[in-house]
């Protein structure tokens, strides 16, 4: 257990910070946004996080990644989600990239993970099929054809569903459409004929996409690991996205939260700073105890990851139903406690507010959490 | 007890007869007339249900027939909302000359006043604003700065107001002004009737996070006011302010029976967006939070309508203070549940990929964020319930008055 950070990770914060608070603030995804920008993430700025080595953190070294593991990614996806910097930080290097490192073959893994490791391939996971996560409700086809497959099928919400480089898309070989058993995740290029791919504005202002595979031709070698097998590893991935959201929510809600008591310290009305109001004192004093919790409830996440991956679905899903509810306080009071101003779009407290909803279903909602955590504890 | 058993039959088949067909459907925002110089219809039909009800008095139901309104009792007016209900009808006309300044004028205003003012408002000519907050003050209220000078037969006016709903849209604006600078801060205060067409009156458009720009900074320089648009006695403004903020939060109490966008009831998005084992909701915590709305709505309708019985016995009640609270706390935990029911099909911000119903509940949402700031934060509410219902002691510093 290390619920404390060590001091590569403190350094690996410290550069994260300073990088994003440059190059990346808030009104970096503002700007995009305002300029109905095609891509929805600046490719320079994700070039310099590669250079810094942030697309291949997990990665072993042999494929030319960092390995300093969940830990090390943790710090800086809470540096994203203070400034909530897009980046194909999350699909990429955390989704993306554990797909392949759990499930490829070891021809995969070095034909791909080196290509991702230098930030020149970015992935997107197409799982879902409807409106709320239900990660083993596959109805998208993967059939034999010849000496290959043909993919057929409707997914939803795909992040960076239109700009990644190629998609990982979740697909039944075998079984019943909830079935866990009979899953395959198949390697589609983006510009493979048969892929329709529509973006979605979200609330957010980051990427996502519906997409559309139309008897796509799939040759075998385009399907992660086993055929009919992807059920062994897919979870374990999904684990680690949501941790790593989770890690990002953390960032969001200390930024948010931050900002929120500078402005009750400003902030005067009746004479004094509104802060002194004893009413809203004992709401942030709330808030800053349930942000204590949450940090201990990330850090261990992450360090599960790492070290102790028979909890990692109990941690997974603390973590992320801890976040949601937390990222859904905190950014209802930020703005509450900023009263009109926190209403006006100039205010930047909105696009947390946004992210947070938006975050909140990436993966699982509470619900969803919930109820696995009572499952998996056999209540 | 008869009477009112035959007027809800005479008010059910007048409707009936003249309410037309397409105003019994719920209304988008674009839809709403508001009246004023710049307004418009949305549609024929819109014009004809406005103009009837109008013709009747009944834009103001409840005002006196000299003034243009329908000089109806309480239960009579209390009659013809439910029957309006009953078929959906839309409210005829949507203006906060109705809801605020009129009942303020009724209280307060010369006879001269409410002569000019009270059957234009009836009427729909001129759409009214609200100037109140700045960007000093807003909980604190009665710290504002905006200045009017006696100048012999005028004021004369300068400062600025803020988050002044539609003011690039009105055609007049009632206005809280410091008149005496001296004196304590709610003592200096008055209440001014300001034809938004004068010169040095300007308005900035400032946009919300739903994507709108509902609300705008207004400015004042120089701007010549007629002595005769004072409401009530100069340097006593602080009590028409008071007597109006009660009516626009009695309204905002209520806003969540009227609901003007084709928003999605939830339980009906419970239907259509989340699945069902055996008949009953499978998310159990999404199961819990819908019971959890939907029987704290029925609790606060139940309190509307003890509230309304209370008023007609005659028996001053306390209900009110706390129905602002209660009514703007739910819409806001409705908009969440239904954002939350809707997964990610709530949270599209454009078309394609959404539909039309989808992309008003994901802005509404953000909307509903503003329904406890504005009108006074539920933090004031609920400082007024524990001042004024409750009595209990001030707070030791800041000596403050709600
Ligand atoms: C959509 C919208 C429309 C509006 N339309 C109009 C309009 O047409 N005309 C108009 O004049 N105004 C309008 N307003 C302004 C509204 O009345 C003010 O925003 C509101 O009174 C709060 O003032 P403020 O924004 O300055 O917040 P502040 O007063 O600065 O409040 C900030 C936070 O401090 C809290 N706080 C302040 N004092 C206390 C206290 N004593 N104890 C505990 N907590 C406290 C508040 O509750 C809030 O959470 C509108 C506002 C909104 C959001």
């Amino acid at each position: 257990m290390a619920l404390v950070l060590n001091e590569e990770q403190r350094l690996l914060a410290e550069t994260a910070r300073e990088f994003l608070q440059k190059e990346a603030p808030v009104s970096a995804l503002r700007a995009l946004r305002n300029a109905r920008d095609p891509l929805g993430y600046d490719p320079e700025l994700w070039r310099q996080m590669a250079e810094l080595g942030w697309a291949s953190v997990i990665l072993p070294e042999d494929v030319g990644g960092l390995d300093f593991g969940f830990s090390g990614l943790g710090v800086v996806l809470q540096e994203t989600g203070r400034t909530l910097a897009a980046s194909p930080l999350f699909a990429t290097a955390v989704v993306g990239a554990s797909a392949l490192l759990l499930g490829g073959s070891e021809a995969q893994k070095a034909d791909y993970l080196p290509q991702v490791a230098a930030g020149e391939l970015t992935l997107a996971l197409a799982l879902e099929e409807s409106h709320h996560h239900r990660p083993h409700h596959i109805a998208t086809r993967l059939e034999r054809s010849g000496d290959g497959f043909l993919l057929s099928g409707e997914k939803l919400f795909v992040l960076d569903g239109h700009s990644a480089d190629a998609l990982l898309v979740v697909a039944r070989s075998a079984g019943e459409t909830s079935s866990r058993d009979g899953l395959s995740v198949v390697l589609v290029p983006r510009d493979t004929s048969g892929v329709e791919i529509e973006r979605t504005i979200m609330a957010d202002s980051r990427n996502a996409a519906n997409i559309r595979f139309n008897a796509v031709s799939i040759a075998s070698n385009q399907v992660i690991g086993t055929e009919g097998e992807a059920g062994r590893w897919l979870e374990d991935v999904l684990d680690r996205g949501r941790i790593a959201m989770a890690a990002e929510m953390l960032g969001s809600v200390e930024e948010v939260f931050a900002r929120t008591v500078a402005w009750l310290k400003e902030r005067v009305q009746f004479g004094v700073p509104i802060g002194s109001f004893q009413a809203l004192q004992h709401r942030a004093a709330s808030l800053q105890a349930e942000l204590e919790l949450a940090r201990s409830v990330v850090l261990q996440a992450l360090t599960v990851v790492d070290e102790q991956p028979q909890q990692l679905a109990i941690m997974a899903s603390l973590a992320k139903a801890t976040l949601n509810d937390l990222g859904r306080h905190a950014t209802n009071e930020a703005v509450q406690m900023h009263g009109g101003i926190g209403v006006t779009d100039e205010l930047e407290i909105g696009f947390f507010l946004k992210r947070a909803r938006t975050a909140m279903q990436i993966l699982g909602d509470t619900g969803f959490h919930k109820n696995r955590y009572a499952t998996l504890c056999g209540y | 007890m008869e009477d009112l058993d035959q007027f809800r039959e005479e008010t059910r088949q007048w409707l009936e007869a003249n309410c037309p067909a397409s105003q019994r459907l719920p209304n988008t925002p674009e839809e709403q007339y508001w009246g004023g110089r710049r307004g418009s219809f949305a549609s024929d039909d819109a014009r004809v249900w406005f103009e009837r009800m109008r013709d009747r008095g009944w834009t103001a139901p409840e005002w006196p027939t000299a003034y243009g309104g329908g000089g109806l009792t309480p239960q009579q007016g209390q009659i013809l909302k439910e029957e309006m209900k009953r078929i959906n009808a839309r409210t005829p006309l949507y203006s906060l000359g109705l809801w605020m300044l009129g009942p303020a004028l009724l209280e307060y205003g010369s006879e001269a006043q409410k002569q000019e003012h009270l059957r234009a408002i009836v009427n729909g000519e001129f759409r009214w604003c609200q100037g109140y907050s700045e960007p000093g003050a807003g909980s604190d209220l009665a710290s504002l700065q905006t200045r009017a000078e006696d100048q012999g037969d005028h004021f004369l006016v300068n400062g600025s107001k803020i988050w002044t709903t539609a003011a690039d849209r009105s055609d007049w604006i009632f206005c809280l002004v410091r008149t005496d600078p001296h004196a304590k801060k709610q003592e200096g205060i008055s209440f001014l009737l300001i034809d938004m067409a004068s010169p040095g009156v300007s308005t900035t458009p400032i946009e919300l996070i739903s994507g709108d720009s509902e609300f705008c900074q207004t400015f004042f320089d120089n701007v010549r006011v007629p002595k005769s648009n004072l409401v009530g006695k100069l340097n006593q403004g602080w009590s028409v302010a008071k007597a109006l903020l009660v009516h626009e939060r009695k309204l905002m109490a209520e806003i969540g029976g009227d609901s003007p966008r084709k928003e999605i009831p939830p339980v009906e998005a419970a239907r259509r967006y989340l699945e069902f084992t055996d008949g009953r909701i499978a998310n159990a915590q999404l199961r819990s939070d819908l019971v959890d709305y939907e029987m704290r709505m029925h609790a606060i309708g139940l309190t509307h309508m003890r509230s309304f019985e209370e008023r007609a016995a005659g028996i001053k009640g306390t209900v009110g203070l706390a129905m602002k609270y209660l009514g703007t706390e739910a819409i806001k935990d409705k908009n969440e549940l239904l954002l939350a029911i809707m997964g990610t099909r709530g949270l599209g911000w454009e078309a394609p990929g959404f539909t039309p119903e989808e992309l008003d509940t994901t802005r509404l949402w953000a909307m509903s964020k503003a329904m406890t700031i504005a009108g006074g934060t539920s933090e004031v509410q609920l400082n007024v319930i524990a001042n004024h219902v409750l009595q209990l002691p001030q707070p030791p510093k800041a000596a403050t008055e709600y």
